[in-house]
């Protein structure tokens, strides 16, 4: 048992080590390459990029303010949604369809669209049966803009605190580019790599028909695995290639892909908290982010994987050797530390890829993914996570600077009441949104006997399933409890509303929090000011994420998750 | 807004060229040099015809085989999924005791306490290729029976494909069921 325990916790220990040190080099990186100083990629990816910046018009020194920005972001966007929404519904007709997949109904193209267009990945279709490859690269298009938009728009945010007083806060399509051609694309190729080393496949074939060794019929599905599944860590997407996602063999063959899909999820998000602190020449206040965000990561992390080791205690009470932990949805090549591990970072990191179904979780930590993605700002998705982790930034200070009586500033920008109403409605509509929308499912639900059919797993379980689907597109996250039967009008289009109302007010706001903060005069430091890059702040800070973004949730937590735990303790 | 949505699309115009074609196209042709060309690890016999995916698990019901995991979609590699019970639910307890049950039948003298919760509990995608190596010796004596072969050739059998931590350090130890299975055919056949 000891030796059991060990290698298990010994593989995320050093997955989590590893994060963090890539992280940190990630950061710098990130910092040169938006900031134009001159890194080792120059040499390969300028020419590529003057091509593209030539090709679209692009001026590289041209700046905008925030408005102009948000408007390029919305309007490619846009343009996204459209080519999506006709290819989804023509992939029948289209090529690269081996295994004759007919086309979405238009419910399900809305949500598959939505859904991969603000990087949440929530699937209520059955991939192996219900798109095609064409389609699924398409998907991996998506993936990758939708991560670069988030990163872009952190982007504008870092930029409007870099200088004492601008309106011009940067240029979208240039970070919106670069974050491809530099971050997202050689990682990406790298990992492939690596991937197609450890057995996934990467073809475009039909589905192969096998005789196996006792005589049964196997059919297996295949295809370009190996191209979608970087890219759907690397920008927090999520979005399996499978059914089963992560948890396929196709998708992860093996330990050491298992802890690369875990390191590449975290490590964009982590090392964007390291280039805000180049960017506002101010690292302390980078590392006091980062601490605060690891403390609720720990706090969850820790005990979901104590909990799946475990195991079940009705299935310990039937007197087998339960020593591996909670294995039901699991597999044996990941084991119950890495997937407890697992459900943690996809969680507070928005990407929402899974290693093990997450049904079959126990109950408490369906609770603390549920947390994760009700904060949301633990690390957080490319980009989008911080924009919220700033949102609650600005409160912080806000209140803080309110409980001592002194004028709240952040980086010399004073805080007024424009940037405190928007920050005060986003805060609010991520609980408003997510409770909301599931009282009305469960309205719903109840009222009407043919919906029945949504929920399989009877009590609180099913309760819980229904809120973390609309947690999990508020959250912009794409994880779900795989038991709720999704595809269809209700769910199809409900979540796809939250989806996008989780997604594009947070980013404008930030982005115009941050625009109008940027234009304000530069307030210099004085013996008045209160200081953000201590520890003390970082404490408050953490206090308020907890007090706003948890607390409201507390009720309906105790409805499922909560109630579930005390009904098999 | 008209000038953004025209430049808006030759952006994306130049990201598909950059991601769809050329960065799978790398990824493609690069496949190519490993180990199934990017067709997933296949298992030949002596026919050439492929018996399966190194990755992917089969059924396996017959005593002279090792057998896999229970599989919620009976290891149909079409598609791809778990059971989805709940920990809470009533009928998880009461599969994972008919399976016990089932297991005690099909393999008289191994002690409950001895059955490890891999075997009684189904996959998270249902095509889980590994079991525990705890799973593995539990039914050396139900193969070495079948099978007429004394119980320590099997059991060093075992041994020899257990695939030990990433690095001897990281993670579960584990045995992959098929070329297990295969490697006891192939003994079968040479004795």
């Amino acid at each position: 048992m000891g030796s059991i325990l060990f290698s298990h916790l010994a593989g995320i220990v050093v997955t989590y080590l590893l994060t963090v040190f890539i992280g940190i080099v990630l950061g710098r990186y990130m910092y040169k390459v938006y900031s134009g100083d001159p890194t080792w990629s120059d040499t390969l990816f300028v020419p590529i990029e003057k091509l593209i910046f030539r090709v679209c018009r692009i001026h590289a020194k041209e700046e905008f303010d925030w408005k102009d920005n948000m408007k390029m972001m919305l309007s490619i966007n846009l343009i996204w949604f459209i080519i999506s929404m006709l290819l989804l519904t023509n992939m029948k007709w289209l090529p690269l369809n081996p295994n004759h997949i007919s086309s979405m109904s238009p419910d399900l193209a809305f949500n598959t669209t939505i859904s991969f267009l603000v990087n949440c990945d929530l699937q209520t279709y059955i991939p192996e049966t219900q798109i095609s490859y064409l389609g699924q690269i398409w998907l991996m298009f998506l993936q990758f803009v939708s991560a670069a938009t988030g990163m872009a728009a952190c982007i504008l945010i870092f930029r409007a605190f870099r200088e004492k007083s601008l309106s011009r806060i940067g240029n979208f399509e240039v970070y919106f580019v670069k974050s491809i051609t530099r971050i997202l694309l050689p990682l990406s190729l790298l990992l492939s790599i690596i991937f197609i080393w450890r057995g996934m496949p990467m073809n475009f074939a039909a589905n192969q028909h096998i005789i196996t060794l006792e005589h049964h019929k196997q059919t297996i599905a295949e295809g370009p695995v190996a191209a979608f599944v970087p890219i759907k860590h690397l920008g927090t997407n999520g979005g399996g290639f499978f059914n089963a996602n992560s948890a396929h063999p196709f998708e992860n063959p093996d330990y050491l892909t298992n802890m690369l899909e875990m390191i590449a999820q975290a490590v964009i998000p982590i090392g964007l908290i390291f280039t805000f602190g180049y960017f506002i020449r101010n690292r302390k206040l980078a590392w006091i982010i980062f601490c605060v965000m690891t403390m609720g990561f720990l706090l969850l992390v820790i005990p979901n994987v104590w909990m799946e080791i475990q195991g079940n205690p009705a299935i310990r009470a039937l007197g087998i050797d339960n020593r591996l932990g909670n294995m039901e949805g699991k597999e044996v090549r990941l084991g119950t530390a890495a997937s407890g591990y697992w459900s943690v970072i996809t969680t507070v990191i928005s990407t929402g890829s899974t290693n093990a179904m997450l049904g079959s979780y126990m109950p408490l930590s369906a609770m603390n993914m549920l947390l994760g993605m009700m904060v949301n700002a633990f690390y957080g998705g490319v980009g989008a996570g911080f924009i919220n982790f700033f949102i609650y930034l600005i409160l912080a200070v806000f209140i803080a600077g309110m409980m001592v009586g002194r004028t709240p500033e952040f980086m010399g920008k004073k805080i007024e009441a424009r940037e405190m109403k928007i920050a005060a409605l986003l805060v609010l509509l991520h609980p408003f949104l997510i409770l909301i929308a599931t009282a009305w499912a469960i309205y719903v639900y109840l009222h009407h006997p043919v919906y029945h059919a949504w929920i399989m797993n009877p009590g609180p379980h099913g309760f819980t399933a229904m809120l973390y689907e609309y947690t999990s597109a508020a959250a912009n996250n794409g994880s779900a409890f795989a038991e709720l039967s999704a595809n269809n009008p209700w769910w199809n289009i409900s979540t796809g509303i939250v989806l996008l109302l989780g997604r594009y007010p947070s980013i404008i706001g930030g982005v115009a929090i941050a625009g109008l903060l940027g234009r304000k005069q530069y307030v210099p430091q004085s013996a008045g000011t209160l200081r953000v890059d201590t520890y003390t702040f970082g404490v408050v800070l953490f206090a308020v994420i907890v007090i706003i973004a948890a607390l409201s949730f507390f009720p309906a937590l105790s409805l499922g998750p909560i109630a579930e735990y005390f009904l098999i303790h | 807004m008209r000038y953004h949505l025209f430049k808006s699309l030759i952006i994306t115009t130049c990201m598909i060229t950059l991601c769809c074609f050329g960065y799978v196209l790398i990824v493609r042709l690069s496949a190519v040099f490993f180990p199934g060309g990017g067709l997933g690890v296949m298992i030949r016999d002596a026919q050439q015809q492929i018996v399966g995916y190194v990755q992917i698990g089969q059924p396996f019901t017959s005593d002279r085989y090792f057998w896999g995991r229970p599989s919620a979609i009976d290891y149909d590699a079409s598609q791809s999924g778990g059971s989805n019970l709940a920990p809470s639910n009533p009928l998880l307890i009461q599969q994972v005791q008919e399976r016990i049950k089932y297991f005690e039948t099909r393999n008289p003298g191994i002690a409950v306490s001895r059955i490890p919760v891999d075997l009684v509990t189904t996959s998270g995608s249902g095509l889980d290729p590994d079991i525990s190596p705890e799973a593995a010796f539990i039914q050396v004596k139900r193969v070495a029976q079948a099978r007429q072969l004394p119980e320590q050739v099997v059991d060093s059998l075992v041994r020899a494909y257990i695939q030990p931590p990433l690095l001897h350090l990281l993670g579960p130890a584990y045995v992959n069921v098929l070329q297990l299975n295969l490697a006891l055919d192939k003994l079968s056949s040479s004795l």
